[in-house]
């Protein structure tokens, strides 16, 4: 691999990739060394790994599935408002759990729109605690980040395939075999990894909403280790067995993933003959209007439930927005320096241990790690001061995984396009980056820096284990105004909240969306 | 200001300049230093009288608030740490951090208190919340053969969710695991903290929540709403007492003196009620604040001793974890 010659160095990529994993492992080793006690794992341990694996299973393997018909149609369609759809859909995921979860309730809880709706009839209301409970949560979170990764999927199916398989009167399943499912081969494995990676670590929905203890998993085990035994050892230890499952979870869907691209196009915008029939326009109508539903009722009953104190919110609410906004705008230049360097290395070789340590800050528990950096921060300095910095950093790390999976399929096609010309051509290093790869990157970087704002403005993650208490974030502040009893005004600042986490995805996602629209 | 230190820490390291007044540094929970919790009320009141700098760092909850303490060690920076409740204290104990508080207070709880460590700055009942137009069961068996939803908190991973399960280990003993079975079909879910299971309740996800017998008076002072009361359970409410105690290694001994003196003070006691919500433990000279006394008054008190409480501790989550995960 080194003796091949690279339009671009891979050492930076390499670098970055190291910091990921010193960081993430530095923490877990910081725990464990702190350990005094330690009783291992117990059966109710086992009882929670089941119950986790099992979960995410089905929380993946249901948001990949319902995400395909749903991508396919916003693939094949074009309509007015598509962009602002697109983007709509995008916001459940960036929302803090339980502001998310509580819109979800009242759609779909004992007292919510469609049980109010069932009673009409005399039937009874919707049973949503349960591990179907747990699901549907999951899936309203992940459905939005599948359905984009897939149809950026289609967006890089090469335009030329498109006139070709048109001008050959291609259609319906046949487009199905030669086209499509090549390409949801290509791309499903590895976004199948990276939700069952993210709903490793849920921890408060799968409690909310699963009902009862039944609903343990690792990360609550981790929580009870640390807070109700104080059992650093044991803490560690389930850490490492999260960090186990996400690695072999990762490492099966690169390998899956492994295959060729669509191999060259023109880099032209990609027009669709295909899929004109009456049935097909109405099918893709139907799925469109149905996730549109899911995803968007429960943000309009949030919407709904802030809108009366929005205009009235407490000072300390827009100074923590102010907190949140700057955190959010260095975790993305930050998650920008960290994916940038990596997807480069990655796109140019077989990057499989790169793109591993990229996948690890999903595995991490986010308990884990901030207490990690605590100790490790504690001698040299006071942890309080460092509070927003760690949390700017954890957040890039954590956003990391979802920015390669953006970055790297392009990145890897632009490569195998260019990389041989440009080298013939003499243009490496600098000015391949800036004038072949970046520019062709540019919707993906708008995206994966939406995702990172977004992600880092509703993140509570580790700045509850640092907080100072003058310098709340946005979710922590919702937090404590629901500590206060505050509830309404706790609503309102949750609307902020995804008034402004969706701001920031739309703002830097333009790129994205126009490549989208295209 | 605050930004302009995080942007340049950044940049450098940023040394905060050493302040000249001695500074005296409170461990709590987050809700305690929240705007609408007691912390900017008590901070202003104390630094009146203290010529110092009181810093109230605000960590999440008791159970957190421990394990930071057992996660600093000697070496913490905290001279005083508020916010434990009795469930906590021998664990607390344990670590040999705190020092002995040498006060002979005087104080308004249910039940004696001598404990040479940890003073007790607030307490209240647990118990369940409802719509006040809605008939409420009168103890645990008569909820357990209603159809009355609950949603309680997960003892793991908060304070009341833990006071939950002393509370019915208390009033039932042995009896307990049978108490469980029957609750089983009533619990209509567990959350991981407070805030959430509160939520839900409001939501209308379920006709009682666990808190405290001092909710309603939120609602009733703060938003002028009598709707919610809590139910009284003729077995007794067991009562969660809210305690402090100062570092062993404290830099500041006699500051730390002075905030625990202060904490017991009239001004300090006449915060708590209408921004902790909970009762304070020396009753302030101008008494409760109007509203509290419509709340309910339980016939009998239940606490286990901090030993007794850390002793139960175990067997009661494992009897909870048996029945609920059928």
């Amino acid at each position: 691999m080194a003796d091949r010659a690279q339009p671009v160095s891979a050492t930076p990529g390499k670098i970055v990739a190291t910091v990921v994993a010193t960081i993430i492992f530095g923490a877990l080793v910081a725990v464990a060394l702190r350990a005094e006690t330690g009783r291992g794992l117990g059966a109710p341990d086992w009882a929670a790994l089941r119950f986790t694996v099992l979960q995410a299973t089905l929380s993946a393997f249901f948001s990949v599935a319902l995400a395909i018909p749903v991508a396919r149609a916003l693939a094949r369609r074009r309509f007015k408002g598509r962009r602002l759809l697109i983007a709509l859909l995008g916001a459940p995921f960036i929302l803090p759990v339980i502001v998310a979860v509580l819109g979800l309730i009242a759609v779909f809880g004992r007292a919510g729109w469609v049980s109010e709706f069932l009673a009409l009839f005399g039937l009874p209301p919707v049973q949503i605690y349960g591990l179907h409970g747990v699901v549907l949560a999951h899936v309203f979170f992940n459905l939005p980040l599948a359905t984009r990764l897939i149809l950026q999927g289609w967006q890089e199916i090469p335009g030329e395939r498109f006139r070709l398989a048109a001008q050959l009167g291609v259609d319906g399943w046949a487009m199905v075999r030669l086209i499509e499912l090549p390409m949801l081969m290509r791309v499903v494995p590895s976004i199948l990894a990276v939700i069952f990676a993210i709903c490793l670590t849920s921890f408060a929905v799968a409690l909310t909403l699963g009902g009862g203890p039944k609903a343990t998993t690792i990360e609550l085990a981790i929580y009870q280790a640390f807070r109700f035994d104080f059992d650093l050892g044991r803490a560690a230890l389930l850490s490492v067995v999260q960090l186990a499952l996400t690695i072999a979870a990762g490492a099966l869907a690169l390998w899956l993933a492994k295959g060729d691209g669509f191999g060259t196009g023109l880099d032209r915008h990609v027009r669709r003959w295909d899929g004109q029939a009456a049935l097909a326009r109405y099918g893709d109508g139907t799925v469109i209007t149905l996730a549109a539903g899911f995803l968007l009722l429960p943000m309009l009953a949030m919407a709904l439930n802030g809108l009366p104190t929005l205009l009235d919110l407490p000072p300390q609410v827009f100074s923590a927005a102010l907190t949140s906004i700057l955190v959010a705008s260095v975790s993305t230049l930050l998650l920008l320096t960290m994916a940038l360097p990596m997807t480069a290395a990655i796109a140019q070789g077989r990057g499989g241990v790169l793109e591993l340590a990229g996948i690890l800050g999903l595995a991490a528990s986010p308990l884990v790690i901030g207490t990690g950096l605590f100790i490790l921060i504690r001698p040299w300095g006071n942890p309080l001061t460092w509070a927003l910095p760690v949390t700017a950093l954890v957040n890039a790390i954590t956003v990391l995984p979802f920015a390669l999976r953006v970055l790297v399929p392009r990145a890897r096609d632009v490569v195998a396009r260019q990389g041989r010309l440009a080298l013939s051509l003499d243009m490496q290093g600098w000015p391949f980056l800036r004038h072949v790869l970046l520019p062709r990157l540019k919707p993906q970087i708008g995206f994966a820096a939406g995702l990172a704002a977004a992600l880092s403005m509703g993140d509570l993650g580790v700045i509850t284990l640092f907080a100072d208490p003058d310098v709340a974030t946005l979710p922590l502040q919702v937090y404590r105004l629901m500590g206060a009893y505050r509830m309404d005004t706790a609503a309102g600042a949750a609307l902020l909240l995804l008034l402004l986490s969706f701001g920031a995805f739309w703002i830097l996602d333009r790129g994205g969306r126009a490549h989208v629209e295209a | 200001m605050k930004h302009l230190v995080f942007a340049a820490g950044f940049l450098s390291a940023a040394t905060i300049a050493v302040a000249e007044t001695p500074e005296l540094t409170v461990y709590t929970y987050d809700s305690f230093v929240s705007d609408w919790g007691p912390g900017p009320q008590v901070e202003e009141a104390f630094e009146a009288q203290c010529n110092c700098d009181l810093k109230l760092v605000g960590i999440e909850d008791g159970a957190a608030l421990l394990a930071r303490m057992k996660l600093e060690g000697a070496g913490s920076d905290a001279d005083v740490v508020l916010g434990l409740d009795t469930n906590l204290i021998v664990a607390a104990k344990e670590t040999g951090l705190f020092a002995e508080h040498g006060q002979t207070p005087e104080l308004d709880l249910p039940i004696g208190w001598s404990d040479s460590v940890f003073l007790p700055y607030d307490w209240g009942y647990f118990a369940f919340v409802h719509n006040a137009d809605a008939e409420a069961p009168t103890n645990f068996k008569a909820l357990a053969e209603s159809d009355k939803k609950i949603v309680i908190q997960d003892p793991r991973s908060s304070t009341p969710g833990l006071g939950l399960l002393m509370w019915v280990k208390t009033a039932y003993g042995d009896e307990a695991p049978a108490i469980w079975e029957g609750l089983a079909d009533n619990v209509v879910t567990v959350t991981k903290g407070w805030s959430e299971a509160y939520g839900l309740f409001l939501e209308g996800e379920a006709d009682m929540v666990l808190s405290y017998t001092t909710s309603p008076a939120y609602h009733l002072i703060a938003e002028e709403d009598p709707s919610k009361a809590a139910a009284a359970f003729d077995e007794g409410h067991y009562m969660q007492v809210e305690v402090a105690a100062k570092l062993a290694g404290s830099d500041q001994p006699e500051l730390a003196d002075q905030f625990l003196a202060f904490m017991l003070s009239d001004t300090f006691q006449g915060i708590i009620p209408t921004t902790n919500w909970m009762y304070p433990a020396v009753t302030p000279e101008g008494g409760l604040p109007e509203g509290f006394e419509t709340l309910v008054t339980p016939e009998k008190s239940l606490l286990l001793s901090p030993e007794e409480a850390a002793a139960a501790r175990d067997a009661a989550l494992d009897e909870w974890l048996t029945a609920l995960s059928q």
